[in-house]
């Protein structure tokens, strides 16, 4: 997903991090109705609803369809599609490579998440610890970081690891004893992943810093100072005191990091432009593109999708419920 | 809780070490302040450095003559300036991978992504905000799922659909797809901005004479301008960045938006021009790195000041 989308999330959180502040104070939670000043809301919803159903909602109910179909290269070119039941899960969920790619989009992510969440974290703390001057220095950094066009961090990160001139291999050879002249990074698939989890780190870290430094700032200091009288040292202060604090925050954070990183594409995909075996490095959005594109057979990755779908809103569950209670909806 | 002092962001473990008085104790803590003062910056000097190095590799490769990106022993800054790979990258030739067209692609696609959008997510974040009907709770709860469908999943059926319209290859398939892919966080985002300005306002404004849309035209709408302009910016991010779907919607050579460009300028040019191909990152780069930070600034400020303000 793009960092536009981690933006608006962050200001999401941003009123997640503060609802004593606004649920205190004199003014009620829910103000006073305006009458309607157009005949219903429906009207209002209208162009937006109308968009969203046809082309979200017309082509998710296709590939729900679809995935029941036998819809290979002769449906493409106008044979009439026929129905065969669940034999597109089956030939999916009983493939070896689909199991393959599942587990390997879930080690990444995991790589992924586990880097993101413990920078993110650490560098949040860290934020709260320096000077206005540093912070803005770190600030700035982060969001150039941030700022990057998936594709276009990928096309870069591609270039610091050239196999012959990429200065990742240059520094290694100088200096350290290791020869990494001429390495591959990307023919391997765990140093592939490594790449792509270094690509999708350095993109997500902003993100989760910002967000979990919003909700540092909002700890109480009187309870800090209390802990801190009470002779907490301030290790204890932070795993007590800040951590329960934040925590709502930051299981928001994690939930949402497993759902971007587990649909990684762009970054995927665009490595194995640059170089890579995509057979033994692709992760499951990619192989729904290859299995419907390049393999031709649209009612297997039909059901791909809808699988990743249904992980993608059960995931996401967590995530709604969440936004709906600090919304008081 | 409304008396409670303001949460400073930066103070958290310092600050009662730092004021309370005394002899050696004070000593002792000043200098333990100071070790750690200077982990503490050696720590955001890396996380800065870490953080933008990438971008500096980028920009510092694109203005160098390939020769010397090429050389055995890196460059660190241009020294041997030149805007040869700009010149080389912009001026047309190769008609599969020249960067003007597909830059037009790229406009058009993300201002008319930007105009529709805007206007379809804002009369419906004013329904969701400014009425209670029944069904609202349901539509909400629809727009945050929405957004949860993986672009991954939904991109074989959604050039089905849009081939069935000859609607492929074409700027208004892609426009539609990305109106679509964006209205649920712009109507999300701006049904924040909606629920920020006081229902009271306009009744105050009403009570002075102004009619329900005077009111509304005159109050709510310039209050709301910020909120429109920083979700127009996201909603110009989201459609500039996007991949997935102009990847299969936009195949055709001539019809590529810019990141379909440059993942095809990259596959060209592998292996034997990479100032080339920074000099293309760049330029696909620097509009949304501007947009990012003039929204950005918006956002983390308005998030800081809350939290400041109390």
């Amino acid at each position: 997903m793009s960092s536009a989308v981690r933006a608006a999330r962050s200001r999401d959180l941003g009123e997640l991090v503060s609802p004593p502040r606004r649920s205190s104070g004199p003014t009620p939670r829910r103000r006073l109705q305006p009458p309607p000043f157009l005949r219903g809301p429906w009207l209002l919803l209208t162009p937006a609803l109308a968009v969203i159903a046809v082309i979200t909602g017309w082509p998710l109910a296709q590939l729900i369809v679809m995935s029941f179909q036998k819809y290979g290269r002769a449906q493409i070119f106008g044979a009439p599609p026929e129905f065969v039941g669940f034999d597109n899960y089956v030939e999916v969920l009983t493939d070896t490579e689909f199991w393959q790619v599942l587990g390997r989009s879930l080690l990444l992510c995991t790589a992924c998440v586990v880097a993101t969440m413990g920078l993110g974290i650490a560098v949040a703390v860290l934020m709260t610890r320096l000077g206005s001057g540093l912070r803005l220095l770190v600030s700035i950094g982060l969001l150039l970081a941030w700022s990057m066009p998936a594709l276009t961090a990928t096309t870069i990160w591609g270039w610091l690891f050239d196999t012959r001139r990429g200065l990742v291999n240059y520094l290694i050879t100088e200096f350290t004893p290791a020869d990494f002249t001429g390495h591959s990074w990307l023919n391997n698939w765990v140093s592939f992943y490594f790449v792509a989890t270094v690509i999708i780190t350095w993109q997500s870290v902003p993100f989760v810093a910002f967000t979990a430094y919003a909700a540092l700032t909002q700890v109480p200091r009187e309870v800090l100072e209390a802990a801190s009288l009470d002779g907490a040292s301030s290790w204890q202060r932070f795993r007590r005191v800040v951590v329960p604090h934040i925590r709502a925050v930051l299981v928001v954070l994690l939930v949402l990091q497993i759902i971007w990183d587990m649909r990684v594409f762009t970054q995927i995909y665009t490595l194995q432009t640059i170089g890579g075996i995509a057979e033994q490095t692709n992760t499951i959005g990619v192989y729904i593109y290859v299995t419907s594109v390049a393999g031709g057979d649209m009612g297997a990755g039909g059901a791909i999708a809808v699988l990743l779908v249904l992980i993608m809103l059960a995931m996401s569950g967590y995530y709604i419920r969440s936004v709906l209670r600090e919304e008081g909806i | 809780m409304s008396t409670q002092a303001p949460p400073r962001p930066g103070r958290l473990g310092g600050s009662p070490r730092r004021v309370r008085p005394g002899g050696p104790a004070r000593r002792r803590s000043q200098r333990r302040v100071t070790i750690g003062g200077t982990i503490r910056t050696i720590c955001a000097l890396v996380v800065f450095l870490a953080s933008i190095f990438p971008v500096y590799w980028m920009v510092n490769s694109s203005l160098l003559p390939g020769a010397a990106v090429r050389s055995s022993t890196p460059h660190l800054w241009p020294d041997e300036f030149t805007l040869d790979n700009y010149v080389t990258v912009l001026t047309p030739g190769n008609r599969s991978i020249d960067f003007l067209p597909a830059l037009r692609i790229s406009v058009i696609v993300t201002l008319s992504t930007v105009v529709f959008a805007l206007l379809f997510a804002f009369l419906a974040a004013l329904a969701l905000s400014r009425f209670r009907f029944r069904g609202r709770r349901m539509l909400i709860v629809g727009v945050l799922m929405i957004q949860m469908i993986p672009a991954e999943a939904m991109m074989i059926s959604t050039f089905r659909v849009l081939d069935g319209w000859n609607l492929v290859n074409t700027t208004i398939g892609l426009t539609l797809v990305y109106v679509a892919t964006v209205l649920p966080f712009t109507i999300w985002t701006l049904r924040g901005f909606v629920n920020g300005v006081p229902a009271e306002l306009e009744e105050a404004a009403m009570v002075d004479g102004c009619s329900r849309m005077g009111a509304f035209w005159r109050v709510t709408f310039p209050l709301l301008a910020p909120g429109l302009a920083a979700t127009g910016v996201f909603a110009f991010i989201q459609a500039w960045n996007e991949f997935t779907f102009a990847l299969i919607i936009m195949n055709r050579a001539d019809q590529r938006p810019l990141p379909v460009w440059l993942r095809a300028f990259v596959q060209a040019t592998k292996e034997t021009d990479w100032a080339v191909i920074m000099a293309g990152s760049t330029l696909v780069a620097i509009p949304v790195i501007i947009f990012f930070l003039i929204v950005q600034s918006r956002m983390t400020s308005g998030l800081v000041a809350g939290a400041v303000k109390g």
